[in-house]
This record gives structure tokens, C-alpha cells and sequence, in this order.
């Protein structure tokens, strides 16, 4: 049952992220993307983590993804135009993920090759309780600096999307007075 | 019947390297940035799978670490954006050579 759900999932996960790369239209993508995260959560409901789970569905379905199709929405963009020159770089560039697909799955297959143990069945960990005292006992520290870390996010998305146009217009000033003398 | 570990990290690979050649075709900045999410979140089933597969909650943790620095570069990465837009007038990584000359 939980493995036909998988396939399921699994099968919509990368049919959402094919679309998502094979689309021209970013708003096409965006939406190919957000079908991506939700079917990532269920697989993370099926991994018993509800918790990851809802925090995806909430900061990527939601937020994120929110964030940017308002920025495409904003910027009212035009379709992805094909390359006109360097043709050729696209079966490169397909090659090239065939290759590294290839590498990913042999490294995978080679670590569930190796010896190890397997947690003992019905030992559920992953749920919020245990996920908030591992958060704020044994790993405060990286808490503490991926707080420090959204702050700084915070002023830098602020400065840089500041509008810019006094020094700018100051440089073009400076030109033109240069031009008249 | 509950699939193995092995399934859960193909799948995995399989959306990284679906990212990395969405990374390599978009032109438009916000589809590489689309696509870089994409990588992320391909790189957090394996965290869970593996967490699940060893019952282990560190695993989760760092999914959490990831998710916040995916805000985070969400935040930043789109205001660099919208910056390069009003200033360029597009979104094409082939117009961002100002460095070049």
C-alpha cells in the first residue's frame, strides 16, 4: 500500500519537475514547482515526518513559491527565448546531467550496498516533539545561527532591493557638467 | 510492503540531476532560481530518507537548517532579481556581461 502510494508520489514528483524544466512560461514552472513540493511533503508524511512535512508545505508551498511568482507577476516577464547562438551546448549540457545522474545513483547504490544497520521497525522519531528538544537542547547552536542568518537575509533583501538613484543620477551629473566643459 | 531506502534515494537523484539540467537550459534568471529550489529540495528527501532508514532526528534538523537558508536566498536572490530588471530591463543571464569589458 505505502509503495504504491511511493510509486505514485514519486511518479508526480518528477513529472511536475520535468515540466518545470521543459516550460518556457516562468508562471508555468512556478506551478509545476509547487506540485513538486506538495508531493514531497505526502512522501515526507509516508517517511513518518509530519513535521518536515507541514514546515514544507508551509515555507515552500507557501511562502517561497508565493514570493516568487508575485516577483514574476511584478515583473510581467516575457517567455524564455531559445538560444540563438552556441546551439550545440544543449546536448552538452543533457549529457551532462545524464552523467551526473549517473554518478548520484552509483553513489546511492553503493551506500545502501554497504553494511549497516537499520533502526529496529517502530521506533518513530520525527515527531515535533522530539524534533523541538533535540532543537533547543543538543543543537541550539546552529538554531542560533540560522536565526542570526534570516536577520541578515532580512537587511540584505532590504538594501538590495532599495531603489539606487542618487548616486547614479550624481555620476550622470558629474558627466554631463564633464561634457559642457 | 514499504519501499526500501534505495527507492527514496533514486528518486532523490533522479529530481538533483532533473535540476542541474534545468540550471544548465533556463536562461531566465527566476527559472534557474526555480530550478536551484528544486536541487534543494531533492537534497532534503535523501536527509529524511536517510533519518527515517537510521531513526535518527538529525536528519530532520538539517532539513530545517536547509529550508531556512532556502528562505534566506529566496529573500536575498530575488531581490538581486528585481534589481537586475530595473536596471536591465530583463531577466536574461546573457545580459548580465557588464563585468566583461
Amino acid at each position: 500500500m505505502v509503495s504504491v502510494l511511493f510509486f505514485i508520489l514519486a511518479g508526480l514528483a518528477i513529472a511536475c519537475a520535468v515540466s518545470c524544466v521543459y516550460h518556457k512560461n516562468p508562471l508555468y514552472s512556478a506551478i509545476s514547482l509547487i506540485g513538486v513540493f506538495l508531493s514531497l511533503a505526502c512522501i515526507y508524511l509516508t517517511l513518518a515526518a509530519p513535521f518536515i512535512a507541514i514546515v514544507q508545505i508551509l515555507v515552500y508551498a507557501g511562502a517561497i513559491m508565493v514570493l516568487v511568482v508575485f516577483v514574476i507577476m511584478l515583473l510581467n516577464l516575457d517567455e524564455d527565448k531559445p538560444l540563438t547562438r552556441l546551439r550545440y551546448l544543449y546536448p552538452i549540457g543533457g549529457a551532462l546531467g545524464v552523467v551526473l545522474l549517473a554518478q548520484t545513483l552509483f553513489v546511492f547504490y553503493a551506500v545502501t550496498r554497504t553494511p549497516h544497520e537499520a533502526s529496529e521497525q517502530g521506533k518513530i522519531v520525527g515527531q515535533t516533539m522530539s524534533i523541538g528538544t533535540a532543537m533547543y537542547t543538543e543543537y541550539l547552536l546552529p538554531v542560533e545561527i540560522v536565526g542570526i542568518l534570516l536577520l541578515m537575509a532580512i537587511v540584505g533583501a532590504m538594501i538590495m532591493s532599495r531603489r539606487m538613484s542618487e548616486p547614479n543620477l550624481e555620476l550622470v551629473e558629474d558627466a554631463s557638467e564633464g561634457d559642457k566643459a | 510492503m514499504e519501499p526500501g531506502l534505495g527507492s527514496y534515494l533514486a528518486l532523490s537523484g533522479i529530481l538533483f540531476a532533473i535540476g542541474a539540467v534545468g540550471v544548465i537550459y533556463k536562461r531566465n534568471a527566476i527559472g534557474m532560481f526555480m530550478c536551484i529550489e528544486l536541487m534543494l529540495n531533492a537534497v532534503n528527501l535523501s536527509f529524511v530518507a536517510f533519518s527515517r532508514h537510521y531513526g535518527d532526528v538529525t536528519g530532520q534538523l538539517f532539513v530545517f537548517v536547509v529550508m531556512s537558508v532556502a528562505a534566506a536566498e529566496a529573500a536575498v536572490g530575488l531581490g538581486i532579481i528585481i534589481t537586475f530588471f530595473r536596471n536591465r530591463l530583463s531577466l536574461d543571464v546573457d545580459d548580465a556581461s557588464i563585468l566583461r569589458n
